[in-house]
């Protein structure tokens, strides 16, 4: 993680209540992931614990400890997504996705009148069929 | 030149409505991307001199233009859809660009928030708590009452907290507001400020919805100005689910873990940095233009039924022929949103269940399709309105596998403050499966270790296994602090109670 880059995120941020969820965000955007050395980084900007600065970023599902280069596709598998047959479609999904795409679950991307749906980075997929999903996963 | 209309709500832009827009601005078409009408089968929906068509692909085009188009809906404001509803949160729906406040002005907007600030913020709350509006977020709290417990509260620093952490499936109603008419949204949290004695304001959006978030950005900035000396800053969650809670989201936007508080102390006495707050979903500070426009309040409070009062914003979904949003008076039975207006399933099969109200809500059974959409008449029948989402599930579904999952959601989600939340999820599926299988239910391994004094130590029988399930769910209902444990005996209750053979498998 390059520190430069680590202490202009922080400093974007100086004088914002609360701002460690933004810089959560930030930091996770810019480098795939909230490591060690940025968690000491930002308990020492914020005054806070690392062990503070840990729990904050390891509640949410958003930040990652590791950074994963694979792409990812978001898959719902809310109710809605259920009762419009996401479960069937899984085993395929996964197998096209093998270990080359990481496959994740997420509940409810709000698509819910015209799932299944997906996402893969901003861009959103609805009225998914199993050929549909399988062509995703393989173009991620 | 020909103006083609096209939406710009995420769920069409998912059906591929920027391809069609294109298509359209190559041929020499004006193409203006406005709100969705909320008819979420006929996206991307196309309009053209008022007339509708949809689903439209690229290869439609031509057709449309030519008036030759098979998928022609006619004129689509007097789509039965839309003409059954009665549209006052979403009135712009359809008919305006998000993002131009020219269009927003035009359509009325400001008028409330200037008629407001004319008014000692007493009187908005008066006229507010008169319309009978309540909390469109879940719980159904009166939000007059609310605004002025924040009124009345000492403090020199208040806060509005809109909770835009739609989590619930089935839900969409905030997203299409957010992304369909941003600046009503805005009006609404500024009323609500001066009403309370805020001067500042923040949004707290999940991160699942970018484009809601891409507009809200946008629409802040282009607002700023007409709001002052209000401010708004937009808060992105990070994936927790239970941030919707209202304690766990000010918690989330303090920069702590989302775990939620206990109350007392309300929010509205000390809330966000321990200052009074008015926590209100998107869909009740959106109302409340409508309602702070010149005699608002009194049209509102002749809507609706009982104490359930003005227009609900209904959202169809799941396994529905026809999905999308449709706002109206409280007081329409639950049957003819699935069947009439719904169209009953995609898939053309029977309607098994519908879950009501999110993840933490009821399946209902269609014996019970006479309920009116009301607060009470669901509180009474152990169902919820929630949100107002409603999920569709056809005869193929197996509401054992769904009970489990209601369990497996709350495990995932929980935010581990509560013991009957974070351990009893886990347990609670555990069991289900038990139930489910044939084999022979023997004693737990960890149960019969020599330090559980206390435990059972003999396997238990089918009903025994399903006592115990009924134990847990009371324990949970009971013994959570919030919602996600005390309300995920809901779907797990009613589906044993209206379809036990789905929890026979294998027997």
């Amino acid at each position: 993680m390059n520190r430069p880059d680590l202490d202009a995120i922080i400093a974007a941020h100086a004088g914002v209540s609360g701002a460690l969820l933004p810089l959560l965000h930030d930091i996770q955007q810019a480098f795939g992931c909230i490591d060690a050395n940025a968690e000491v980084a930002l308990a020492n900007a914020l005054n806070l614990s690392r062990a503070e600065v840990h729990g904050v970023a390891s509640f949410y599902h958003d930040f990652t400890s590791e950074s994963d280069p694979r792409p990812v596709v978001q898959l719902c598998r809310a109710e809605a997504c259920k009762a419009r047959g996401v479960e069937a479609m899984v085993p395929a999904a996964e197998a096209a996705a093998g270990e080359r795409v990481r496959l994740t679950k997420v509940y409810c991307l709000g698509l819910c009148s015209a799932g299944p749906a997906a996402r893969i980075g901003d861009q959103l997929h609805a009225r998914l069929d199993a050929e549909r999903l399988i062509q995703l996963v393989q173009s991620a | 030149m020909t103006l083609v209309r096209i939406s710009d709500d995420a769920l069409a832009l998912a059906c591929g409505a920027d391809e069609v827009a294109a298509a359209f601005a190559a041929t020499g078409c004006e193409v203006e991307r406005v709100s969705s009408w909320g008819m979420h089968w006929l996206e991307p929906l196309v309009e053209l001199d008022g007339q509708g068509f949809g689903p439209a692909t690229l290869g439609d085009v031509g057709a449309i233009l030519d008036g030759s188009s098979p998928k022609a809906i006619g004129p689509i404001a007097e789509h039965p859809f839309i003409a059954r509803q009665q549209r006052l949160t979403f009135a712009r729906a359809g008919k305006t660009r998000p993002l131009s406040l020219e269009d927003y002005a035009a359509s009325g907007g400001w008028r409330a928030m200037d008629r407001a600030r004319a008014m000692p913020p007493a009187q908005v709350v008066e006229e507010v708590t008169a319309s009978g509006l309540r909390g469109r977020g879940g719980a159904g709290f009166p939000a007059g009452v609310k605004w002025k417990t924040v009124m009345d509260a000492r403090g020199p620093v208040k806060y509005i907290v809109c909770n835009a952490d739609e989590g619930d499936s089935a839900t969409f109603a905030d997203r299409m507001l957010m992304e369909g008419d941003p600046f009503q949204l805005l009006e609404g949290m500024a009323i609500a400020a001066h009403a309370v004695g805020a001067a500042h304001g923040y949004i707290y959006v999940r991160s699942e919805y970018p484009h809601a978030i891409a507009k809200l950005k946008s629409a802040i900035a282009l607002a700023a100005e007409r709001v002052a000396p209000f401010t708004i800053e937009l808060r992105v969650g990070a994936g927790a689910y239970v941030c919707g809670e209202e304690t766990s989201l000010l918690n989330s936007i303090e920069g702590k873990r989302g775990e939620v508080r206990a109350k007392p102390p309300l929010p509205a006495l000390q809330g966000l940095f321990g200052c009074p707050t008015a926590v209100n979903n998107v869909l009740t500070l959106a109302a409340v233009p409508h309602i702070m426009a010149e005699g608002g309040a009194s049209l509102y409070a002749r809507l609706g039924l009982d104490r359930s009062k003005g227009t609900m914003p209904i959202q169809l979904a799941g396994n529905i022929r026809h999905g999308g949003l449709f706002e109206t008076a409280f007081g329409i039975s639950l049957g003819e949103l699935v069947n009439d207006i719904g169209g009953g399933t995609a898939s053309g099969r029977p309607v098994k269940a519908v879950q009501v109200g999110g993840p933490l809500g009821a399946y209902i059974h269609p014996d019970q399709f006479h309920l009116p959409f009301d607060y009470e008449a669901f509180a009474s029948a152990d169902a919820l309105i929630g949100h107002g989402g409603i999920c569709v599930f056809d005869d193929s579904a197996d509401m054992g596998a769904m009970a489990r999952f209601a369990f497996e959601f709350c495990a995932a989600e929980s935010c581990g403050k509560c013991t009957p939340c974070r351990i009893g999820a886990v347990r609670g599926g555990e069991l289900i499966d038990r139930i489910r299988s044939a084999d022979a239910h023997e004693a737990d391994a960890v149960e019969t270790l020599p330090q559980m004094h206390n435990a059972r130590k003999t396997g238990r029988s089918r009903a025994e296994d399903l006592q115990l399930l009924e134990d847990l769910c009371e324990t949970m209902q009971y013994g959570s602090l919030c919602a996600l444990g005390g309300f995920t005996p809901y779907p797990v209750r009613s589906a044993l109670r209206h379809w036990p053979e789905d929890f026979s498998d294998g027997i």
